[in-house]
């Protein structure tokens, strides 16, 4: 790589983290703060080594949401459906673990298929209708989040309410040796202590091994290759060989099982039941986070750290006096800008492109 | 050539007296239900009353989305923009009066609008990601601006605006017993409706529902339906935006402006979603952060499930929230009102299908609807969050059965710049 290409894909994060900073100072100046008091604090508030567990172990969570979103784009599917696919799945693997109560592992692994193969065919559901129906894929995922919603609801009010409290409802308590065990110990052999309260989430072992598988399939195997011929030019991936239907429902499954594995990180790790206080926004958290991440193994690991650590960041603002909302203009803007972005990014190489190419050719004639 | 029978699209609409016939049919079913389940609820004005009102966000997120969609540009930051509308309609409520909750609401809802343009036609971006971005980012700068504006004020904190006020309610005079000045006229149809005639009575209930106790801003907002039908297929503004949907490039060739055009549609379009969003802030007295629920992805269903026409897309919005407004009139027995609304949209699909193509179908369907009006009076208490899937559910089913009825336009979502051949 020469060093104009460096500077050229360093540009575009450079700007997009500008932009957002930008935006931000400007909001935060308009509602009469210092904007690099904030900044500070929020810096502040990633210091110490408990916070910074806590961005490792939210950055898994986003990561693995991100991988599901990513193998979607790959292939040019755009699966919005993510978050109802994590939150049917969490019920469901959290109704099973919490009733079915098997020795420990067993029952962890039980639980982790659960999920997986729930996220799998909520899913697959509007994958079918796109193959079979030519229903368009962002309208049907659409509408079985919607139908998710309501369903879990229906499911949580009817039956798992509270037995004490009857306004709130929950899945029951998974026992604690099919949890995801912690891995402070494993910390500890590095000279980092951490005080109780935090715990470094074994998910983020899952989130490692999910990013590796998702370099091996789609950069090393056969139906990685498929995938990106696909995405790039169905057209030619089908007359290659490539049979698009089965692509199409594949891809859902994995994209769907993954954001299934993604919401394990709260059930397994954090809550411990599938309730009320369960995140609602974390597949569209994924969303932004391939997005981003340009759908690439490392560049979601990046995006997903950003996303976990300006969250982290601005819970630090409480003390500072400074809304903390301001974090979620700074991801939000960040989105914006980073989609604009690489829109640009892209044209501009398509046209390099092309004109390489109309280049190349003309060598070719005058040499013939 | 292909273009203009496109655009004018006459031979494939429903003829006025099939879609007569076709109101008569449903109403025949629900009045034979109302009968024999004994729940004369069923076909009240009230419950269509209530049932346009709630409609009535939904619709607006629909117009929305059939303005940006016949324009060419997929609308899934409807959502966001109706946030956007909820939080300008709370603060310049707040300030103004309802009337200022009106147009703060517009406003904000097209500052959403004109970034979903800046994003998918200044730079191309797709458009189910920008609208994604819009929706993510809409919740953040409202939540931001609540903990500026509402926070520490009386009556507001970091969820809510203080109180907006409302705008009264209209009643027709004549025909719904409205007064004029010091004198009250007769009550027509409430009188048939009250008489449980077979039919009639029902059909009162419905023009009953749509005439009495109106909300202005209810009143106000529907009115924007035959007036998006009016500009969009009776004005050559309108060709002209249809034409950018269907077919940028042809349009373009005729000296049409079609960045312009989508321009203006998608500010349009971010304007009556943030109107949808300002309703709802007239309708409850204030912003209430969350207030919007699934409505914006509910306009989205509309727009499919009407066929990309605005009364189709009204009827959508009507049959979507007709389950919600029957589950208020019959208070802690939703259980009917969900399975009579299954069985309203199969009775309607049944009819379509009879006067359309598959007979077949329709006479399999339309008993089987009736079927489920029967098993209505044993049914089990079905919770309303169950039939809150439904409007989704449908919109699947009409994907699913009658997606060869369905006429999107020809360039929804395409990238599309000037010299670029699509």
């Amino acid at each position: 790589m020469n060093p104009k290409n460096i500077m050229r894909s360093l540009s575009t994060p450079l700007i997009v983290i500008g932009a957002a900073a930008l935006v931000a100072s400007i909001a935060l100046l308009l509602a009469g703060h210092n904007p690099l008091s904030a900044f500070s604090a929020m810096l502040d508030n990633l210091s110490s080594a408990d916070n910074l567990v806590t961005v490792v172990n939210y950055a898994s969570r986003y990561y693995v949401m991100g991988v599901a979103v990513a193998f979607g784009f790959k292939m040019n599917l755009f699966n919005i459906g993510t978050n109802g696919q994590y939150q049917v799945a969490a019920l469901f693997a959290g109704a099973l673990g919490g009733w079915l109560r098997l020795p420990g592992p067993i029952n962890l692994v039980l639980i982790l298929i659960v999920a997986v193969g729930v996220g799998s065919i909520w899913a697959v559901i509007p994958g079918v209708l796109m193959v079979t129906r030519k229903v368009n894929i962002v309208v049907g995922t659409i509408m079985m989040n919607g139908i998710a919603a309501g369903l879990i609801g229906y499911l949580l009010r009817t039956n798992f309410r509270d037995a004490n409290d009857r306004l709130t409802a929950h899945t029951p308590t998974i026992p604690e040796n099919s949890r995801i065990p912690q891995l402070n110990s494993v910390l500890k052999v590095f000279g980092i202590q951490l005080p109780d309260t935090t715990s470094l989430h074994g998910f983020f072992v899952i989130a490692v091994m999910v990013g590796i598988l998702f370099y091996v399939v789609v950069y090393r195997s056969r139906f990685g290759f498929d995938l990106l011929a696909s995405g790039r030019n169905a057209n030619a991936a089908r007359v290659s060989g490539v049979h698009p239907k089965t692509m199409v429902i594949r891809t859902m499954a994995l994209s769907g099982g993954l954001a299934g594995l993604a919401g394990m990180s709260v059930l397994l790790c954090q809550q411990f039941e599938y309730g009320d206080r369960f995140p609602l926004q974390l597949g569209f958290a994924g969303i932004s986070v391939a997005l981003l991440g340009r759908n690439s193994p490392i560049g979601i690991v990046f995006a997903a750290t950003a996303i976990a650590a300006i969250e982290q960041g601005a819970r630090g603002l409480v003390t500072a006096n400074i809304p903390q909302e301001i974090g979620q203009i700074v991801q939000g803007t960040l989105l914006v800008v980073a989609v604009i972005m690489y829109e640009l990014a892209n044209r501009r190489n398509q046209t390099r492109m092309i004109k390489e190419s109309a280049l190349a050719l003309t060598i070719e004639k005058s040499a013939v | 050539m292909s273009l203009i029978r496109q655009l004018s699209n006459k031979s494939r609409n429903m003829t006025g007296m099939t879609a007569l016939i076709a109101g008569l049919g449903v109403m025949s079913v629900l009045s034979l239900a109302r009968i024999i389940a004994h729940a004369p609820d069923l076909t009240s004005s009230g419950t269509f009353g209530g049932a346009i009102g709630l409609a009535t966000p939904v619709a607006m997120a629909g117009i929305a989305g059939l303005l940006s969609e016949r324009a060419g540009v997929v609308n899934i930051g409807l959502q966001g923009m109706m946030v956007l509308g909820t939080w300008g309609g709370g603060y310049f409520g707040w300030h103004y009066g309802p009337w200022g909750a009106l147009l703060g609401g517009a406003a904000f809802g097209a500052l959403g609008g004109a970034l979903h343009a800046l994003n998918t036609i200044k730079f191309g971006v797709d458009h189910a990601i920008s609208g994604v971005a819009i929706n993510l980012l809409a919740p953040g700068v409202t939540r931001f601006l609540s903990s500026i504006f509402f926070q520490g004020v009386e009556g507001g904190s970091l969820t809510d605006s203080p109180p907006v006020g409302n705008l009264g309610k209209l009643t027709m005079p004549f025909l719904a017993g409205g007064r004029i000045g010091n004198f009250s006229t007769p009550d027509i149809f409430g009188y048939l409706e009250r008489r449980q005639f077979f039919l009639i009575s029902d059909v009162s209930g419905l023009f009953g529902g749509f005439l009495r106790d109106i909300a202005t801003e209810t009143v106000l907002l529907l009115s924007l339906i035959p007036l998006t039908a009016y500009v969009l297929w009776r004005t050559p503004f309108g060709l002209r935006l249809r034409s950018s949907g269907e077919k940028p490039s042809a349009a373009d060739s005729l000296g049409v402006n079609v960045v312009r055009i989508r321009w203006i549609a998608l500010i349009a379009s971010g304007s009556v979603a943030g109107l949808g969003g300002a309703w709802l802030v007239i309708n409850i007295g204030k912003y209430q952060q969350g207030q919007e629920g699934l409505r914006g992805f509910l306009g989205l269903a509309a727009v499919i499930f009407g066929n990309w026409k605005p009364f189709g897309v009204f009827l959508g919005a009507l049959l979507f929230q007709f389950t919600e407004s029957l589950r208020m009139q019959l208070g802690d027995d939703p259980s009917r009102a969900f399975v009579f609304a299954v069985a309203i949209g199969l009775a309607l699909f049944a009819v379509f299908q009879i006067f359309r193509k598959s007979k077949k179908v329709g006479f399999v369907l339309l008993p089987a609807s009736f079927l489920i009006f029967l098993y209505v009076i044993n049914a089990d208490r079905i919770d309303d969050k169950l039939s809150s899937t439904f409007p989704f559910l449908i919109t699947l089913l009409v994907l699913v059965f009658s997606s060869s009825r369905l006429r999107p336009p020809a360039s929804i979502g395409l990238p599309w710049s000037r010299g670029k051949d699509s």
